[in-house]
């Protein structure tokens, strides 16, 4: 029962936190924002906000180096093995899903992450917003092939 | 390029990676928002972590915003979703669901987002995440082109 221990909960949290103070500072919470990043037409005319660039490079970087310390050892802290993603085929499933997930995120400006933090702040059509992503991430979880959930459920995070 | 705001896109892009970084050496557990949030549901023991992870991701959005309300949206500022573009005809509710919906479907079947991929997949060097994240930000460019949302 790893999963209930205080010691992973903890690490939960504390990530979690660490995860919100960022969405805030970086002021990717503000879906116009994000939508000022993804309008490419407006590089020309100097409008252009590419601050969302600022936040990813760093972000990846942190976690490139945790990955990199990560790899000299058997396991995590306060688990007995890094659950990292297996599957590694690129299908249609992934390119389709990503398809679907850039048209909805270029027509709302908002991701997962920024979707879940924005209940700080409450803003109006939100509740919409997170009961439809909901209902559409079941919906995308029931027409999976049975044969590659298995696979996929370890990925799916 | 006065919404450009580069130092506070970096400092909030440290801590994100810290927070990834902190769940992967800890728990083993990568950070990705989609799954985390499609996984709330069964099966019962994994629900707890994510559960205390989501609720501190809020909870820690609404404290940094009420300490440095100053670096904008949800402190000074009030927080808006985007709204159709007028010439469109289409009313707000009906936009936000049908945007919730691929998002939440898209990122389902693609098994991640712009953490899960975007973040952790190309920290990991994963081909799927570079393919994937390749994918959704030519089509939301391409998206906020076609519509002209901003």
């Amino acid at each position: 029962m790893t999963a209930l221990r205080l010691p992973y909960l903890a690490t939960a949290a504390v990530s979690g936190a660490l995860f919100g103070a960022g969405l805030y500072v970086s002021q990717m919470v503000d879906p116009l924002k994000v939508l000022r990043f993804l309008d490419f037409s407006a590089i020309p005319t100097g409008g252009w906000d590419p601050s969302l660039a600022f936040v990813i490079v760093p972000a990846i970087l942190v976690m490139f180096t945790a990955i990199r310390f990560g790899r000299r050892r058997p396991a995590p802290l306060f688990d007995t093995e890094f659950h990292e993603p297996e599957y590694n085929k690129i299908d249609r499933r992934l390119v389709g899903g990503a398809i679907l997930f850039g048209i909805g995120w270029g027509m709302s400006g908002i991701c997962p992450g920024p979707a879940i933090s924005l209940i700080a702040f409450q803003p109006d059509g939100l509740w919409l917003f997170l009961a439809a992503m909901l209902a559409g991430s079941l919906a995308g979880g029931l027409i999976l092939p049975s044969g590659h959930r298995r696979r996929l459920a370890d990925a799916t995070r | 390029m006065d919404s450009f705001t580069p130092l506070t896109a970096t400092l909030g892009g440290l801590l994100i990676g810290l927070a990834s970084a902190v769940l992967w050496l800890g728990n083993g557990r990568i950070a990705g928002i989609s799954g985390i949030f499609g996984q709330l549901l069964p099966p019962a023991q994994t629900v707890v972590w994510r559960v205390v992870f989501l609720v501190a991701l809020v909870g820690a959005t609404a404290l940094s915003a009420w300490v440095f309300p100053q670096i904008g949206v949800g402190g000074s500022e009030p927080a808006l979703l985007a709204t159709p573009p007028a010439a469109w005809g289409v009313p707000t509710p009906i936009w936000l669901i049908v945007a919730g919906l691929l998002t939440g479907f898209g990122t389902k079947i693609g098994n991640g987002c712009t953490s899960g991929h975007g973040v952790c997949g190309l920290a990991r060097l994963s081909m799927r995440s570079l393919v994937a994240v390749l994918v959704f930000f030519a089509v939301a460019i391409l998206t906020v082109t076609i519509t002209g949302i901003v």
